[in-house]
C-alpha cells in the first residue's frame, strides 16, 4: 500500500514542464506504488517550487534499478563534469 | 438485479472540522429507497478508477459517494493533488475519519435513503476503511481491499498524521468487515493478514477474508500491469454478495 513515505531534498536550480521553466527549490523523493509507470513499487521525484507555493511539478516515476543506475550516473557526470570545467578554468586563467 | 438508469455527479457535503467536502456520487435511477455505500479513494487520489466503481455501486442498485479525502489539498489533476499530500504526509487519520463520517450522514440524509450504509476501500483506503469502521459508529458493513499497515511493524510508520495502527482500535469495531488480499502483496503480506485475522478473532468479531493466490496489490486495478481478472472478478462477487447480506436486507 502507499506508505506516504518521502525524503525531501533542498536543491538549487530550474525544472522544464509542459508549461516551460519554473525554478524549484525542492525534491521529494519516495519508493511506493506509481502512478502511471506499469511498475509495482517505482522511485518517484517531485520538483516543486515550495517557497512559491505553486502547485507546479515537475514528475518522474522510474523502476528501482533505473533510479540506482541514474545515481551512479549523475555522480560520475558530476565527477567528470567538475574535473572537466576545473582544467577548463586553469586554462582560462592562463589567458587572463 | 442491476440498473442501467443511473444518476451521478459532484455534490458537496459537511465533513471533519465543519468543512465543506467535494464528493462524486452516483445512484440508480428508481423510486425505491436504496442502501448507500461509502467509496474511500486510495492514496493516488480521487480518480478516474474511484468514480467507476463509485458507478459500479450504482448500476447494483447502491446510492454511493466517493469523498474527495484531499479536498483540501486541491485544486488539480489527481496526481498532482495526491503529490501534495504525499508531501505533507498524507491525510490525517482524524480528518478522513471525520469525512467519512460526513459522507455517511449524507447518504442517510437522502430521500431515497434505506438506512443501511457500507464504506469500502483500496489500498490507503483500505486501511482507512478499517479505521472508519472502528471509529465511525452506525456502518453497516465494511470491505478492506489490500489495506496496509492496518497491522504496523515499523513505528516510525506511525506519525503525527497516522498515530495509532488501526488494529489496535479493534475492540471498538461494530459491523461486519470483509477483506480481500492478494497472497503477492508485500504491504499487507500474508503474515500481516494473519495476524489481523488473529485479532479479529480473539475480539469475537464478525469477519470474512479472502486470499487470493496469483495476485498482488490492487489485483481488481483494470489500468495496471497487476491487474488479475479471475481473482477481481470473485472478489467483485465476493463484495456484492457480501453488501447484498449486510445492506439489502431488513
Amino acid at each position: 500500500m502507499c506508505t506516504y513515505i518521502n525524503e525531501k531534498a533542498s536543491i538549487t536550480g530550474s525544472a522544464k514542464g509542459p508549461d516551460g521553466w519554473m525554478n524549484v527549490d525542492t525534491a521529494n523523493v519516495y519508493f511506493d506504488h506509481p502512478y502511471h509507470a506499469q511498475l509495482d513499487h517505482a522511485l518517484g521525484i517531485d520538483f516543486v517550487d515550495e517557497a512559491a507555493g505553486s502547485p507546479k511539478r515537475v514528475a518522474v516515476e522510474i523502476s528501482a534499478e533505473s533510479a540506482r543506475h541514474l545515481v551512479a550516473k549523475i555522480l560520475a557526470a558530476l565527477e567528470s563534469g567538475e574535473a572537466a570545467h576545473a582544467t577548463e578554468t586553469e586554462s582560462v586563467d592562463q589567458y587572463s | 438485479m442491476t440498473y442501467e438508469g443511473l444518476s451521478g455527479g459532484e455534490v458537496e457535503f459537511t465533513g471533519f472540522n465543519g468543512d465543506d467536502v467535494n464528493a462524486y456520487q452516483a445512484r440508480p435511477a428508481i423510486d425505491g429507497k436504496v442502501p448507500g455505500v461509502v467509496v474511500i479513494h486510495h492514496a493516488p487520489g480521487w480518480d478516474e478508477w474511484c468514480a467507476e466503481v463509485t458507478r459500479k455501486f450504482a448500476h447494483h442498485g447502491y446510492a454511493a459517494i466517493a469523498p474527495n479525502l484531499y479536498s483540501r489539498d486541491g485544486p488539480g489533476a489527481p496526481d498532482d493533488v495526491a503529490a501534495r499530500v504525499r508531501a505533507a504526509g498524507g491525510a490525517p487519520d482524524n480528518q478522513v475519519v471525520g469525512d467519512v463520517a460526513g459522507a455517511m450522514e449524507w447518504l442517510r440524509g437522502q430521500s431515497n435513503a434505506s438506512g443501511k450504509v457500507g464504506v469500502i476501500g483500496f489500498c490507503s483506503g483500505g486501511r482507512q476503511t478499517y479505521l472508519v469502521a472502528c471509529l465511525v459508529k452506525g456502518l453497516d458493513a465494511a470491505v478492506d481491499c489490500w489495506g496496509g499497515n492496518v497491522v504496523v511493524d515499523d513505528p516510525s510508520l506511525l506519525t503525527e498524521r497516522r498515530p495509532i495502527a488501526p488494529v489496535d482500535y479493534t475492540n471498538q469495531l461494530t459491523c461486519p468487515v470483509l477483506g480481500l488480499f492478494g497472497n503477492d502483496d508485500t504491504n499487507p503480506n500474508p503474515d500481516h493478514v494473519n495476524r489481523l485475522e488473529e485479532v479479529l478473532k480473539d475480539h469475537g468479531k464478525t469477519y470474512e477474508f479472502h486470499r487470493y493466490d496469483g495476485a498482488g496489490h490492487a489485483f481488481m486495478s483494470w489500468y495496471r500491469r497487476h491487474y488479475r481478472v479471475d481473482q477481481a472478478i470473485d472478489a467483485w462477487d465476493k463484495v456484492l454478495d457480501f453488501y447484498g447480506r449486510n445492506l439489502k436486507t431488513a
